[in-house]
């Protein structure tokens, strides 16, 4: 699997990502410095976690406008997987590969713990690890990850079976008690149109490995490289 | 050159936690009557432009592409009235 990293100023998941992807492709992935312009070819491309320009001016928009982003939205369109964790799905929402926007969360706190997430759509690239209506645990650590969207797009999501995940209790029931953002129906991650862009705010990359204390987030890359080869 | 403000706020039904953290922290203080606030972004441009008509374009396609989000805010640009001499 030929995949690479986005690096931004700011960035701070890019090398956890990085390692979760080697341990499972056994393949290093490419490390893209924000100012490159050409890309090479890619299976796979993650824009990570982090605080990507300071988080000036909205989170990911400075980012969004930054020369990589012009090939990055280049090989979406040519349907390269795009996978964006967190600070990169503020970044994808911001350039327009995915819908709605990320708010500061409604309890006005930076929460950093464990969610559980519903799997609600498995026929993807990246969730075909997992099947529709499991539950997994992944951490979440962010200040702006209240998702929003207007009730039409909304509406065009829960259609077109375009949310990924949803944050829930141990069980897999969505209540308030389990939103840990304020995020609207518990959103925690959503595709783009042909299922080839997902973005969430959890970090699958933060519970890949034993070591650190679980596995959940392993599928998401396993099913990636089963899905591109 | 012509000096610019923008003000860019969250569109109405979007909610603003820090609006209604603001209203509750006013009324802690002993304000009273204060039925919202809302909190929004003020930036200044300068711009080495002297004809105003181009300059509201222009300015418009900056905040449609960068300074405003608008899935999520609304913004108004105001051009000062008189030239500002550099």
């Amino acid at each position: 699997m030929r995949a690479a990293v986005i690096v931004f100023p700011g960035s701070n998941c890019d090398r956890d990502v990085a390692l979760a992807l080697r341990q499972v492709s056994g393949v290093e992935p490419r490390m893209i410095w924000h100012r490159e312009t050409d890309l090479p070819p890619l299976d796979l491309i993650v824009v990570p976690g982090g605080f990507s320009y300071g988080d000036y001016l909205r989170c990911g928009a400075i980012a969004a406008h930054s020369p990589v982003m012009r090939a990055v939205k280049q090989r979406a369109a040519a349907g390269v997987p795009i996978l964006g964790i967190c600070n990169g799905f503020q970044v994808l929402t911001e350039a327009g590969l995915l819908p709605g926007a990320l708010l500061r969360n409604a309890g006005l706190r930076f929460v950093c713990k464990d969610v559980f997430l519903r799997v609600e759509n498995d026929r993807t690239p990246f969730t075909r690890g997992y099947r529709s209506g499991q539950v997994v645990r992944m951490p979440i650590a962010h200040n702006e990850g209240n998702y929003f969207a207007d009730a039409e797009t909304h509406a065009r999501l829960e259609d077109e079976g375009r949310v990924a995940f949803r944050y829930c209790g141990a069980e897999g029931g969505i209540d308030e008690a389990s939103n840990p953002n304020g995020s609207l129906a518990g959103i925690a991650g959503i595709l783009d149109e042909r299922g080839r862009v997902l973005g969430l705010m959890p970090h699958p990359e933060r519970l890949a490995d034993p070591q650190l204390g679980g596995i959940d987030g392993r599928a998401m890359f396993e099913g990636l490289l089963a899905a591109v080869g | 050159m012509l000096k610019a403000t923008v003000h860019v706020t969250l569109k109405p039904g979007v909610l603003d936690p820090q609006g209604k953290a603001v209203q509750h922290s006013l009324a802690a203080l002993g304000f009273g009557g204060v039925e919202q606030v809302r909190q929004g972004k003020y930036i200044e441009v300068d711009l080495a432009e002297t004809d105003r008509e181009r300059a509201h374009a222009t300015l418009d396609a900056m905040c449609r592409q960068l300074l405003a989000n608008t899935v999520i805010e609304n913004y108004a640009i105001d051009i000062a009235a008189a030239d500002i001499a550099e």
